[in-house]
């Protein structure tokens, strides 16, 4: 009778239903990371200007999500006259199917059995590519063609300004990115992000992780630094969201869309954070390594460490001042992309000199 | 059918279907989503040839970065969609003397392609079954630093060129 | 396993294509594209041959092939834009200044 019951439990038979398994819950996690995040960013943006955040929709308000959701379903889909039918609906498509997509190669954990209720070991990522980092940033470079496709089917001058800005701000930035990831995959040796999270396995002096960002002191540190602040920008987050503030251009490109093509955008901004945070933990942060917890609990560790990235996420949102566009540039071309490039340079001569 | 076959043709569906995507329709835009769509496809077939750092840098750089330019330029000039009536008017496709020699160079080409195809030996065996592959990241690193130094290097030069062609040519006329 | 005869009909076909696209498009931006489409069926057939004899030569010369399409069509766009300040139109009849 028991066993009747737990049928739905029981092991994957093979080894492509167990991945299929995989990828649904992935797919499905990411989703509800982006709800998850909606709330932390009202809750924690409102502890932070001292006052409560969402507290009437459910306990603690833990529902305002489902509410935000619920809202944006049963809005009106508008879409403006003269706006181009395809890539209208073609944009938002886009935006959320490269940020989805690029967290294809992104582990999460180590190989693991599940404490042994699988019988062959499955490792939490979909696809162990061994060009992984550079299939990333190819996949969010793809993310520039959803944001500026929506400002000109809008076909309204805001969306166009917008769109082409911020499409401008996200490929100045991927320069500095690139350089950063170009700096791991030579301390790495390898362009796979497992074998960059396994060659941060273990402890200098037995005190230290031997993390990324501990490497070549502190190179390691200013690429981890040139990475986050690069990929905030990517992300259209603040203090960089000059392009979508409210404030200067009545929301930039997203402007004219409603109901679930908007909901596809702030999904896909959600996500996107949550996967340059993601991979930042893997490259920079080690991972799924940490103390105390056996490897297949690795995936605690890499939570925990995202969550703390995502905590900085919000924390620069609500503290920094909006950047200025032509500052904004300029610190990208004239800051970033120097100080990436030198620091490029160093590691490189500090890997040949010393064979790290 | 083997996986191979099956990927193959639905990559090189999805190259074709772009690039005459790209030839065949009138508003500008819509080409260069077209030919964003045909180069995944190459990129995927680039994959299938076991040369994956070649598909990776070709979805940076082609569709990444050339065609967001092309994108921001199309958008910038605000270019139009091609008047049908116009283009019937004033193409030289209309006029008798080019296609007239069009048509037979077309049809020169085409024969000297299936003469070319129907003396190829090696058209049933598959790809590189003959020789193992050989793509790792590190070797093409060691090779394009090595023995291809020297082009390397011109290629840097090539860049900086053009980039300040671009930007003197583009460029406002107080600067 | 696909002959390498696939790959050079499908890069036959799309290097046509492009050539099409040159010769009857009335748009310079679109004959830049119908151009870097050309190039692209080119890349194929390099990796297509780097692969059918197990060495790495392919891959290297699309790199540079990428390199020189990516620089050709900076330069190729920023001309357009000074002719299109020039003469107001995209079409390529409004430039044959030079035609005798």
């Amino acid at each position: 009778m028991l066993e009747t019951l737990m049928w739905p439990l029981r092991p994957p038979q093979n080894w492509w239903v167990a991945y299929a398994t995989l990828v649904g819950v992935i797919f499905m996690a990411l989703q509800l990371s982006a709800a998850v995040m909606v709330y932390f960013e009202r809750k924690v943006s409102a502890w932070m200007q001292q006052r409560y955040g969402p507290w009437l929709v459910g306990p603690l308000g833990l529902l305002q999500p489902i509410a935000d959701i619920v809202k944006l379903f049963f809005k009106e889909e508008l879409q403006p006259k003269a706006a181009d039918k395809v890539l209208f609906s073609l944009a938002p498509i886009i935006s959320v199917a490269a940020c989805f997509v690029a967290f294809a190669p992104v582990p999460f954990g180590a190989t693991t059995t599940l404490f042994g209720w699988l019988e062959e070991p499955i490792a939490l990522q979909i696809a162990d590519l061994n060009v992984g980092v550079l299939a990333f940033f190819a996949v969010s470079s793809l993310g520039v063609y959803g944001i500026v496709l929506a400002g000109w089917a809008s076909n309204s001058k805001y969306s166009l300004l917008g769109g082409l800005r911020s499409s401008a701000q996200m490929i100045s930035y991927e320069l500095a990115y690139g350089m950063a990831l170009a700096t791991i995959v030579l301390l790495a040796g390898s362009m796979s992000f497992r074998e960059i999270v396994d060659a941060q396995a273990g402890y200098y002096f037995g005190m230290i992780p031997r993390w990324n960002v501990f490497a070549v002191f502190p190179f390691g540190l200013v690429a981890f630094l040139l990475f986050f602040t690069a990929g905030v920008a990517e992300t259209n987050r603040a203090p960089f969201d000059f392009p979508e503030a409210e404030q200067e251009l009545v929301a930039g490109y997203h402007t004219e869309y409603s109901s679930m093509r908007f909901a596809m955008f702030f999904m896909a901004e959600y996500i996107n954070m949550v996967t340059v945070s993601a991979v930042a933990v893997n490259l920079f942060l080690g991972g799924w390594h940490g103390p105390f917890l056996s490897p297949a609990y690795g995936w605690i560790w890499f939570l925990i460490k995202l969550a703390m990235l995502l905590f900085i996420y919000l924390w620069l949102r609500w503290t920094l001042p909006r950047v200025r566009y032509d500052q904004l540039m300029s610190l990208g071309w004239k800051v970033m992309l120097p100080v990436a490039t030198v620091n490029l340079l160093i590691v490189a001569a500090g890997v040949i000199a010393f064979g790290l | 059918m083997a996986s191979d076959l099956i990927l193959f043709y639905f990559f090189a569906a999805i190259a074709v279907g772009g690039s005459l995507l790209v030839v065949g329709q009138r508003n500008p835009i819509y080409s260069v989503v077209s030919i964003v769509a045909a180069f995944c496809g190459l990129s995927g077939l680039y994959v299938l040839l076991e040369a994956p750092f070649v598909a990776v840098v070709q979805i940076i750089i082609y569709a990444g970065a050339i065609l967001v330019l092309f994108l921001f330029t199309v958008m910038l000039l605000n270019a139009s969609r091609e008047d049908g009536a116009e283009w019937d008017r004033s193409h030289p496709y209309y006029r008798p003397g080019p296609t007239r020699i069009g048509a037979v160079a077309a049809v020169v080409l085409l024969g000297q392609l299936i003469w070319t195809f129907s003396r190829m030996r090696d058209l049933g065996a598959g790809v590189g079954e003959a020789a193992p592959a050989a793509s790792s990241v590190r070797l093409l690193g060691r090779v394009l630093f090595t023995d291809y130094m020297f082009a390397f290097e011109v290629t840097s030069i090539l860049i900086i060129a053009a980039m300040i062609g671009a930007v003197v040519l583009a460029g406002k006329k107080g600067n | 396993m696909v002959p390498i005869g696939h790959y050079l009909v499908l890069s036959g076909l799309l290097f046509a294509i492009g050539t099409a696209g040159v010769f009857l498009r009335r748009n310079v931006i679109t004959l830049l594209l119908s151009v870097e489409v050309m190039l692209n069926a080119v890349n194929l057939t390099f990796v297509a041959f780097g692969r059918q004899f197990g060495t790495v030569d392919g891959q290297i010369i699309t790199f540079f092939v990428m390199t020189v399409a990516a620089a050709e069509a900076a330069v190729g766009l920023a001309i357009i834009i000074a002719l299109f300040r020039h003469r107001e139109s995209l079409s390529p009849e409004a430039f044959t200044n030079l035609k005798w």
